[in-house]
C-alpha cells in the first residue's frame, strides 16, 4: 500500500506536467508508470482511483459530474482488473505445465530407448524425431541372439501426450510378449487385442513388424495399417512398395494378419517410416514419394545411417526446419 | 449471528437491491470507492449464481468490528441443488462464461477471506470477508 501512495504522487505530478504540457516526455512516463503498476498486479480500477484522487487534488473545486463519471469509470474496470489476474495465474499455470511435459518428455524418452543393432551381415540406420516435445512414433529393435533381429515402426494416429501415454503402453506389451513366439503376424495379432482392450476407442495405432532373419537373408513381415515402406533392389536400381493388407490396431478385437516373406540380395535395402516422412510439405504442396526416393539414392553411397541422416536433414529444410509432424525413419541394407 | 440486514432473491432485479444495500453499509464502515466496487461486484456474483442456479435465497451483510480492525461480511444462503465439485468451481477458467475472470475464483480474489460449504440437493452457504484497511 505505502509503494501505491508513492506512486501516487508521482502520478499526480505527471499528470499536471501532462495536462500544462501537453508533453510527449510526460507521455512516455505514463507508460513506464502503467509497466511498473502490472508488474506490481495493480488492477485498473486502483489506477483510475488514483487518477480521480490526483485529480481531486489538482481541481479542488472539480464538479461533482466529474467525480461521478469517474467513479462509473471506476465500476466498468473491476472486471478487467479481475480477467488480468485470472491471466496471471493462467499464465503460471501454462509454465508449470510446460516445465512438467518436459520432464515428461525426457522420462519418455528414456523408456522407449533401443539400442540400434550392431551387426555384421546387415547396416542398419534409424532416426526418430518428434514434431512437438513427445513423440507420438515408436522404433523398437530386437535380437534373440541366433541371427534375428525384429523391427518395429508404430505410429499413433493423434500428437502430443495422449499419444506419447498410448506408446509407453504398447512397448511394454512388447517386451512382455518378446521370447515367445516372433513371428510378425502373432505379434501384430497380441498386440492388437491390448489395444484393443486397453485403448480409447478414438486413438488408432498403426504397425509395422518386420523379422531379420539374417541366416538365409530372408525378411519376414506384417503390417497393421502402417504407412507402406519401400524395398530397393540393388541389382535393377528400382524402388518397389511394401504395401499390405493389414487392420489399423485395436479396430477389432480377434483380427488375424497375414504375413509375407521376402528374399534380401546383397546391397538390397528395407526402409521402413511413418507418416510423418511421407506427409512431409513444402508450403502446402505434399512432398510426393518419388522425391523421398530420389533423396534416399542420392546418398545411397553412405552407410544406412548417413542415408538417414540426409534424408532427414534435406526434409527438415524444405518444411522451414518446422516438423509438423513426427519423422521416423529406419533403413536396413544387406552387406554380404 | 444477528442478520440484521438481509436482501431475498427471487428475481434478476433483487441482485441490484443487494448491490445497493451491500454498498451503503460498507460505505458506512468506511470503504473507498475501490472497495466499494470490488464489494458490489462480489454481491453481484454471489446474488446471480442464486438466481441462476438455485432459483430463491438470500445475501445477507454484518459489520465486522475486531479490536483493531473494521470489515463487511457478506453471507449468500440458498437450499437450491449445491455444488457437486467444489475445487473444481473455484479452479480458474471453469466458470460458463469463460475467461470473463468473474465467477467465483473472482469473488476469492476481491476478498480477504472466503468459504463455501454446499451439501447436495441440500443448499449452499458462501461466506465471504473483506477487511477495512
Ligand atoms: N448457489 C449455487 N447453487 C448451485 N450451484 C452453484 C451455485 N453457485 C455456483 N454454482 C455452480 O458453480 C458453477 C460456477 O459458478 P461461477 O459463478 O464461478 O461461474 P458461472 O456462474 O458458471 O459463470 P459466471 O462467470 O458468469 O459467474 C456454476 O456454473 C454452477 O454450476
Ligand atoms: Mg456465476
Amino acid at each position: 500500500m505505502s509503494t501505491l501512495k508513492l506512486d501516487l504522487e508521482n502520478y499526480k505530478e505527471l499528470l499536471q506536467e501532462y495536462i500544462k504540457t501537453k508533453d510527449e516526455q510526460a507521455l512516455y512516463q505514463a507508460e513506464q508508470f502503467s509497466k511498473h503498476s502490472m508488474q506490481q498486479n495493480i488492477s485498473p480500477e486502483e489506477i483510475i482511483n488514483v487518477h480521480i484522487q490526483s485529480l481531486q487534488e489538482i481541481y479542488p473545486d472539480m464538479p461533482e459530474y466529474i467525480q461521478s463519471s469517474m467513479n462509473f469509470l471506476l465500476e466498468t474496470m473491476i472486471s478487467y482488473g479481475l480477467a488480468y489476474q485470472e491471466f496471471q495465474t493462467l499464465r503460471e499455470k501454462q509454465l508449470e505445465l510446460k516445465s512438467e511435459i518436459s520432464v515428461a518428455a525426457n522420462m519418455q524418452k528414456t523408456l522407449l530407448s533401443t539400442v540400434k543393432p550392431d551387426l555384421s551381415d546387415i547396416d542398419v540406420g534409424a532416426l526418430s524425431v518428434p514434431a512437438k516435445q513427445m513423440n507420438g512414433d515408436y522404433h523398437h529393435f530386437v535380437e534373440d541372439g541366433k541371427g534375428n533381429l525384429g523391427i518395429a515402426v508404430a505410429d499413433v494416429i493423434g500428437k502430443g501426450v495422449p499419444a506419447a501415454l498410448c506408446m509407453s503402453m504398447i512397448k511394454y506389451s512388447m517386451d512382455s510378449f518378446s521370447g515367445i513366439r516372433t513371428d510378425p503376424s502373432v505379434i501384430l495379432g497380441n498386440l492388437n487385442r491390448v489395444v484393443e482392450r486397453n485403448v480409447d476407442a478414438s486413438m488408432f495405432i498403426t504397425m509395422f513388424y518386420g523379422l531379420y532373419n539374417s541366416n538365409d537373408h530372408t525378411f519376414t513381415y506384417s503390417s497393421a495399417g502402417h504407412e507402406p515402406g519401400f524395398y530397393y533392389y540393388k541389382d535393377r536400381d528400382e524402388f518397389e512398395e511394401i504395401d499390405v493388407p493389414g487392420l489399423v490396431l485395436g479396430v477389432s478385437p480377434e483380427v488375424s494378419y497375414k504375413q509375407y516373406e521376402k528374399r534380401v540380395e546383397k546391397g538390397d535395402m528395407i526402409i521402413l517410416l511413418t507418416d510423418g516422412v511421407t506427409e512431409c510439405r513444402q508450403g502446402d504442396r505434399f512432398i510426393d514419394q518419388e522425391e523421398i526416393l530420389h533423396v534416399i539414392k542420392q546418398y545411397s553411397h553412405l552407410p544406412a545411417q548417413g542415408i538417414v541422416d540426409q534424408v532427414y536433414k534435406h526434409f527438415e529444410r524444405l518444411q522451414d526446419f518446422q516438423l509438423r509432424d513426427d519423422f521416423t525413419l529406419i533403413i536396413l541394407r544387406r552387406n554380404v | 449471528m444477528d442478520f440484521q440486514s438481509c436482501v431475498n432473491i427471487k428475481k434478476e432485479w433483487d441482485i441490484v437491491g443487494a448491490r445497493q444495500l451491500g454498498r451503503d453499509i460498507s460505505r458506512k464502515i468506511g470503504f473507498g470507492t475501490v472497495d466499494q466496487a470490488r464489494i458490489a461486484t462480489t454481491i453481484s456474483e454471489l446474488a446471480r449464481n442464486i438466481y441462476l442456479y438455485a432459483g430463491t435465497g438470500k445475501v445477507c451483510f454484518e459489520a465486522l468490528e475486531d479490536m483493531n480492525k473494521k470489515g463487511i461480511r457478506i453471507v449468500a444462503t440458498d437450499d437450491g441443488p449445491g455444488i457437486q465439485d467444489i475445487s473444481q468451481v473455484m479452479e480458474d477458467g471453469f466458470t460458463t462464461s469463460g475467461g470473463l475472470g468473474a465467477g467465483l475464483p473472482g469473488v476469492k480474489r476481491l476478498m480477504d477471506s472466503f468459504d463455501i460449504v454446499s451439501t447436495e440437493e441440500e443448499g449452499t452457504e458462501i461466506s465471504v470477508v473483506k477487511w477495512l484497511r
